[in-house]
């Protein structure tokens, strides 16, 4: 199902998930060739993202992980700065100080970026904390992986929030389960108890909705309804979208196993390879994104590797940047420790 | 000048803070702990109740949720109680709070403060007797005040309440009842510059916290021996005054180190280790600490007092530094 927005809008949104998608494949292609330490790939939840964070408003705050670079491309920020981070180089945003685990922008509604597994939760909560008593009109939005609800810091925070009915919306991507697992029907996750996330929420009243997070119509519905919920002294609400785990994030680090994603492959069949064929013909969201959008004929097939051969232009050309930027000098380690 | 007790000085410093910047919100409400003067608080949350949140008991959460509030405009300040109750809130503190102005390059400032009542209170026992400011101290990313007298809580909070940085600010429960001057006119002490608590020759004393009141007890003592004590109060250790301490003991040529934390790795500790790197050419004798035992804080009165830094060993170690 594609997002209930314009055209036009919509195909903002599938500009923005190719390059969330061609900035991770870049991104892998150049560990492959220097050691830029571990890091942590978007790739197959484009479509949680993109439409999730689309609604948001400028003083909106988002919260991420170390998962984070999709959630910062899907606000704007640009990926030269974000390639240059993670390679540590003086251009990136923040010059070097955080690293791919900590991409932030304020600017685009990112404060900080924790990396601790749960450490946002209570931060998240925070930022709708003040926003509520200092009277802003403004959102806060906690982006996490099912492995947040194992911290304690979750039990914490959704209790301060619900009894302040504070306007925070818990977008969970529960990436847990792969392929297999999921047709299964084996959620949640391995190392929890609960037999549903949602069962980790309902006790705090706080209203829940579960959506298949690879349906962008579904997200845009569900964080519609969220924003509406927060905007108007409604409180917090909990979505729970269901995404598959992409295959190549089944190593300790990113691989490029399904290799570098053609896009034509959504209207041509004979593209699919055997291997990972059921990634590919079912499960891949910007591949299912561009077939609903196909359908509803937005554009034609050929302005899509158009849109695709400028994305991956772009990449290309912000990975040189980041490559051509100098490392910061050695000393501004010492700086910025204090405001 | 008028006098007022340490808990009425931090009220109002509380209170004027409330009324001339909306921005301050307060979370938490034991600043005063359990002694008798807590009342006060509660007087000022009635007087402010949309400034006054009281949270449920989950330290990390509620911390957690001051941070990101700070990073939204407000200005909290947060009480976590007693100081062994931090370490609930420990990874909010050291994972989040420390790190967000330098991970973010100084696009993100934390402007919030937050409370607790160090240190060993009489019969505490293990869990609620710790004086953690050198677990704090090994997290660079916040500033740390540790007032010794009514004066200095109210002009060291006024200064706390208006930096981007975030503050921890520990107070000790054997304080309040201590009465002292403070003017009625609106001050501020600036972070990072010691006050001379009393002027000597012979020997100096770096103390924070009670453990300034508990040298000067021990000098007063001592002085009446002809012996001449200096005790130098940094107020903040972060940022610390150096220099003030270095010229001390440029001067005395003798250093005793009183501090609550435990002996390994404590403040007194750093205190040392800065003297011995800096002023090792001054020093007439070793330096000594006289500081809490390596042991967990024990609950009866005879054992608590033995691990626990005294004015009898604060004499001791003047005069052992001396002979």
């Amino acid at each position: 199902m594609l997002p209930k927005l314009s055209g036009e809008q919509v195909l903002e949104q599938l500009r923005l998930a190719i390059v969330i998608r061609r900035f991770e494949e870049e991104l892998i292609k150049l560990a492959g060739s220097r050691d830029i330490g571990h890091f942590h790939v978007y790739i197959g939840q484009e479509m949680t993202g993109v439409p999730a964070l689309y609604l948001l408003e400028r003083g909106d705050l988002s919260f991420t992980t170390h998962r984070n670079h999709g959630h910062l491309l899907a606000r704007g920020v640009p990926a030269s700065q974000m390639y240059a981070e993670i390679l540590g180089k003086e251009t990136g945003m923040m010059g070097g100080r955080g690293g791919t685990l900590h991409l932030c922008s304020m600017e685009h509604g990112f404060p900080t970026t924790s990396s601790a597994v749960g450490g946002a939760t209570p931060l998240a909560t925070g930022a709708a904390f003040g926003f509520q008593r200092l009277g802003q009109d403004r959102v806060s939005v906690c982006l996490f992986g099912d492995g947040a609800l194992e911290e304690g810091s979750w039990h914490e925070s959704i209790n301060i929030a619900a009894m302040e009915k504070l306007p925070v919306i818990y977008l969970c991507e529960n990436n847990s389960l792969e392929a297999l697992g999921q047709k299964a029907g084996e959620y949640p996750s391995s190392t929890l108890a609960a037999v549903d996330l949602i069962d980790l929420v309902t006790p705090f009243g706080v209203p829940t909705i579960q959506i298949d997070g690879c349906d962008a119509g579904a997200v845009h519905a569900a964080m519609g309804e969220a924003l509406h919920r927060a905007r108007s002294g409604g409180g917090a609400t909990f979505i729970e979208a269901r995404t598959v785990r992409w295959p190549g994030n089944r190593p300790i680090w990113p691989e490029l196993s399904t290799g570098e994603t053609n896009f034509a492959m959504a209207w041509d069949s004979s593209l699919v390879p055997t291997e990972y064929r059921e990634w590919h013909a079912e499960q891949d969201a910007v591949l299912r994104f561009i077939r609903e959008i196909l359908a509803e004929g937005l554009i034609e097939p050929e302005a899509i590797l158009a849109m695709d051969a400028e994305v991956s232009a772009e990449m290309k050309e912000a990975v040189e940047f980041a490559l051509a930027s100098n490392y910061p000098p050695a000393a501004a380690a010492m700086e910025k420790v204090l405001a | 000048m008028r006098t007022l007790t340490y808990g009425q000085a931090m009220v109002e410093g509380l209170r004027e803070l409330l009324e001339s910047d909306d921005r301050i919100h307060i979370m938490g409400q034991y600043f005063l702990g359990l002694t008798p003067q807590r009342a006060l608080v509660g007087e000022l949350a009635a007087e402010h109740p949309d400034r006054f949140y009281y949270p449920p008991i989950a330290e990390l959460g509620y911390l957690g949720t001051a941070i990101g509030a700070a990073m939204t405009g407000m200005r909290p300040i947060v009480d976590l109680a007693t100081a062994s109750f931090m370490f609930q809130a420990w990874a909010q503190i050291t994972e989040e709070m420390a790190n967000i102005h330098y991970m973010s390059d100084g696009q993100t400032k934390v402007p919030m403060v937050f409370h607790f009542n160090h240190g060993i209170r009489g019969g505490g026992a293990a869990q609620h007797s710790h004086s953690p400011q050198a677990m704090l101290w090994n997290t660079p990313g916040m500033e740390i005040m540790l007032p010794s007298t009514p004066y200095d809580v109210k002009g060291l909070l006024k200064t706390a309440a208006s930096t981007d940085n975030p503050t921890a600010w520990g107070d000790h429960v054997k304080l309040f009842m201590m009465e002292g001057e403070v003017p009625e006119e609106d001050y501020a002490i600036p972070f990072g510059v010691a006050d001379i608590k009393r002027e000597g020759s012979d020997v100096t004393i770096v103390a924070t916290s009670l453990m300034v009141q508990r040298s000067l007890a021990a000098a007063g003592k001592l002085a009446s021996e002809g012996i001449s004590v200096e005790i130098v109060d940094p107020r903040t250790i972060v940022p610390l005054d150096e220099a003030a301490i270095l010229e001390s003991v440029a001067k005395t040529g003798r250093l005793v180190v009183v501090d609550e934390c435990h002996r390994s790795c404590g403040v007194g500790a750093e205190f040392s280790a800065i003297v011995a790197e800096k002023a090792f050419g001054y020093l007439k004798s070793p330096i000594r600490r006289v500081v809490t035992e390596d042991v967990p804080i024990p609950f009866s009165p005879p054992m608590e007092e033995y691990v626990e830094p005294t004015e009898a060993k604060i004499i001791q170690a003047v005069k052992e530094v001396i002979d």
